[in-house]
């Protein structure tokens, strides 16, 4: 049922890339437990603005869980403290009257601020760019039904399809690694006959576009699968170590 | 004034070879001109991304711009069920006239027959493309793709990914996108903002951006500019768009000159999860895909609708002679799987009556225990599995054990911006892709055509025509962004950000685009009145003077701002609404997803009137505080007799 709370929000804010940060607590009363997360923090920037403040600047699109943009750490997990859902499907009902809630950016070196809770993730894009495509061009295509695919492996190519490049397995993870998302999209490649094609060339591409930007290595926590929001799992990790060692292999 | 006439550039010859006709004739650019040309197209979505992507790999200079992070985001992304093509897989009667039929019917009748055709003639090379690059369809055990049905059409031709079908097609798309980014054809602008187009000479030539990082102004020079930048939805606050998504490019475009065409033409989605606070931010969509297996209803009593809104009955005890399945009673032929449109105003109606559910009375039913009783709830977990997932998530509702409850909400507007066949602008050199243009769609857009529609453009449609036009400018230089024009359009640009930033009134961006909003659900919704829209025009006149004279907007410049960037999208949204209204007004009939109350059948259905509005209407800016012109393009039914639309029978 609705009921209202109040609440006290602590967030991180940084005027911009350059600026230190900090945190700043402000009370909030009387948030609905209907509204989501990102709704609460609608009705704080609205308060702010009518006390002549800058409001706080966080990233977010479709509110709807699937394109990506609403990131935060939230008392200590990425997209908060519910199960298999984006920052933008958690809703009020989940906190505690009284409670103070924490918000973050992402922390890390490959995602920076660029200003309160938001980051820069062009790194996601340069390790897609390194590889994460099949090489075909538009048009002259044989008829979609020509190569039959085992629904079981559609399927599991769909599971790794899933994820939304939210940067949240980075995040999550102690070492700062890509794995989980890099792993997802060979995975995905890998499986369907189309990508099967330059499976090993894409799995050392984007291995090595990943390095080089500075993400961490993968330690096998498990941490990335935990807090992804679409539950994608780590046994694609596994496939990427297979098609990564076959490439060193053959090199 | 002389009076302003449009041509639609309809290639000659029988409707199922204008297409190939005009391919034969058209002009081309070689390979060697191709990398002296730019081109600038604006937006990352299906259609925004499938032309960079496509164009690219021509061998054009690409400039590619999206305001998100990344352009994986576009919106496109959360379209749902599917992507219709006329591949006849099933066996069960489809074609390409079909599929071009039940398209232009769906539409009621208000697109170009030749525009239509050519979507449904190149749907089946949009699912062979997508395969190739990796989208992960559905499949049947033997290993070939699996369709499912959608309204308005009788056979099963619609492609999916489980609910994200949108998102797979657009990360196939990102992913082409991306390898050609790396190739260094497609330079990528994201977090950028679209701000004005520059005509240079009665062309267009570039642009002016701001970057939403560091809030610096900036001019981008190309032999032509591309405008994929999706719907306007948001000019009712409450929508199922994303929070960014808006029509200010439109706007800008308009005031340039450009067309906009059937603004009236919105689409109402059936399937929402109603609105349930003050607070809400966005309305969000439970796929049409539901009603494939989900039954529609309310009770048949009004006592019972009472008690259930009052809590003291709950839906699972209603027996089921006490329910009405109402379109399966209206619509015996179609059923739960009429268009939206019929869909959205059957649910009105009822709710209207008294009939509704919910705390507030405007919910229906939408109920699954007897699909989970026929196939076993299994089956329904993989088929809708996601999206009652995410029902739950937002509701704090099993719909496995309680129907979901649902309300119709602004999804998709049909009207955008005019395109002739080449889908070119009135401006020459501005062309308009997927939503953003108004063309294919008509009165009523059926579900799973609007991801046909932006890769059809995309893919397959404009990397042809824009040729047509680029051919004549392969002597033009490259023009210098210190040319007047550019610099006059900055100047404009700085002078509107720094008299909003100047207002420092007391209400807030968000309030008045609520205030907006309201006023267009209210006034220019699912039911429309002479009175009801005199009435939007007025209020939104007082709206607009108090935006300009009492917003509030806290930040810098020279900054990130996310109130400014706001700001401006919504002072455009004041325009489209007056638009909306005004367009509204002057279509004296109902179709689609426009609904006069005055014009209505007796059962209550869409009453259009083909003898005097059988037009697309074009609305052309004359000056700011001007009336704009209506210019109107005549739609000429040669190869379709034109019906009242019948989903009963």
């Amino acid at each position: 049922m609705e009921k209202s709370i109040n609440i006290t929000v602590k967030v991180w804010r940084q005027k911009n890339a350059k600026a230190k940060g900090a945190f700043v607590s402000y009370k909030l009363d009387g948030v609905s437990t209907d509204s989501s997360f990102l709704e609460m923090l609608d009705i704080l920037n609205e308060k702010l603005i009518s006390e002549r403040q800058e409001p706080i600047a966080f990233d977010h699109d479709c509110r709807e869980g699937i394109c990506g943009m609403c990131s935060l750490y939230i008392n200590g997990h990425p997209h908060g403290p519910d199960d298999d859902i984006t920052t933008c499907q958690l809703h009020m009902r989940k906190f505690k009257d009284g409670e103070t809630v924490t918000v973050e950016p992402w922390r890390s070196n490959a995602f920076p601020v660029i200003k309160d809770l938001m980051v820069n993730r062009k790194a996601y894009d340069e390790i897609i760019q390194a590889g994460g495509y099949v090489s075909v061009n538009t048009g002259g295509i044989p008829d979609a039904n020509a190569i039959p695919i085992g629904k079981p492996i559609a399927d599991e190519a769909m599971d790794a399809a899933s994820c939304i490049g939210c940067g949240a397995c980075a995040a999550a993870c102690k070492n700062g690694s890509a794995m989980l998302f890099v792993a997802a999209k060979v995975s995905q490649l890998a499986l369907l006959p189309q990508g099967k094609v330059e499976a090993a060339t894409r799995a050392k591409a984007m291995v090595a576009k990943m390095d080089e930007l500075g993400f961490g290595n993968c330690t096998n926590t498990g941490a990335c699968e935990a807090e992804c929001p679409k539950s994608i799992s780590i046994a694609h990790i596994a496939r990427l170590n297979r098609e990564f060692l076959c490439a060193k292999f053959k090199d | 004034m002389a009076k302003t006439t449009i041509d639609a550039k309809i290639p000659q010859g029988p409707l199922s070879e204008k297409w190939s006709n005009y391919k034969a004739h058209q002009k081309l650019v070689n390979p060697a001109n191709k990398r002296r040309l730019d081109i600038i197209v604006v937006g990352t979505g299906l259609a925004g991304a499938s032309a960079a992507a496509s164009l690219g790999e021509l061998g054009f200079n690409v400039l590619n711009f999206c305001i998100q992070d990344s352009p994986r985001r576009a919106h496109s992304i959360a379209a749902q069920g599917g992507i219709n093509a006329a591949k006849n897989y099933p066996n069960d009667g489809d074609s390409v006239y079909r599929l071009f039929y039940d398209t232009l019917k769906g539409g009621d009748y208000r697109a170009r027959e030749a525009n239509v055709y050519r979507l449904a003639e190149v749907s089946n090379s949009i699912i062979d493309q997508c395969v190739a690059q990796g989208v992960p369809f559905a499949r049947e055990y033997g290993g070939l793709l699996d369709n499912r049905s959608f309204g308005g059409a009788q056979v099963s031709r619609t492609f999916y990914a489980k609910g994200q079908t949108g998102q797979q097609l657009l990360l196939g798309a990102y992913s082409a996108l991306s390898r050609q980014i790396a190739k260094g054809t497609v330079k990528m602008y994201s977090r950028y903002e679209m701000l004005d187009v520059v005509i240079i000479e009665g062309k267009a030539r570039g642009i002016i951006a701001r970057n939403l990082v560091t809030g610096a102004i900036e001019r981008f020079f190309a032999h032509a500019v591309v405008i994929a930048t999706g719907g306007y939805g948001n000019a009712f606050f409450l929508s199922t768009n994303a929070m960014g998504s808006n029509g200010s490019v439109a706007i800008q475009a308009y005031k340039k000159g450009a067309y906009f065409a059937n603004p009236c033409f919105a689409q109402i989605h059936p399937t929402c999860i109603p609105v349930h606070g003050e607070f809400q931010s966005k309305l969000t969509l439970m796929s049409e895909s539901l009603r494939n297996d989900g039954r529609i209803w309310v009770p048949k009593k009004k006592q019972d609708a009472e008690a259930i809104r009052a809590g003291k009955l709950k839906p699972t005890q209603l027996a089921e002679d006490d329910r009405d399945y109402y379109l399966e009673r209206r619509y015996p032929a179609f059923g739960n799987l009429v268009p939206r449109d019929v869909a959205s105003r059957a649910a009105k109606e009822r709710c209207d009556a008294g009939f509704g559910v919910g705390a507030t009375g405007l919910a229906v039913y939408l109920d699954f225990s007897s699909s989970i009783e026929r196939l076993g709830k299994s089956v329904v977990a993989e088929r809708y599995g996601n999206l009652f997932q995410m029902y739950e998530k937002i509701v704090d509702d099993n719909p496995y054990e309680t129907p979901m409850m649902i309300y119709p909400a602004i999804h998709y507007t049909m009207g955008g911006i005019w395109v002739d066949y080449e889908l070119q602008t009135s401006i020459p050199g501005l062309f308009a892709i997927g939503e953003a243009n108004f063309s294919d769609h008509g009165a009523n857009r059926l579900g799973a055509s609007a991801l046909m529609q932006g890769l059809a453009d995309g893919y397959f449609v404009l990397p042809y025509t824009i040729q047509n036009y680029l051919a004549d400018q392969i002597r033009v230089p490259r023009i210098s962004t210190d040319a007047p024009e550019f610099v006059e359009a900055e100047n404009a640009i700085n002078d509107k950000i720094k008299r909003l930033l100047a207002i420092q009134g007391n209400r807030s961006v968000d309030s008045l685009h609520k205030e907006l909003g309201l006023v267009m659900w209210d006034n220019v919704g699912m039911g429309r009145t002479k009175d009801s829209l005199e009435k939007a025009l007025a209020r939104i006149q007082e709206i607009r003077n108090e935006f300009w004279s009492n917003v509030f907007i806290p930040g810098e410049e020279n900054a990130m701002n996310v109130e400014l960037e706001k700001a401006i999208r919504v002072a455009d949204f004041i325009e489209i609404g007056e638009l909306m209204a005004r367009d509204s007004l002057d279509r004296e009939e109902s179709c689609g997803g426009h609904f006069r109350e005055e014009y209505q059948t007796e059962e209550g259905e869409a009453l259009r009137h083909d003898d005097k509005y059988s037009y697309a209407s074009c609305w052309k800016f004359v000056a700011e505080g001007k009336a704009p012109e209506l210019v109107k393009e005549m739609l000429d039914y040669e190869f379709v007799q034109r019906q009242q639309r019948n989903y009963k029978s």
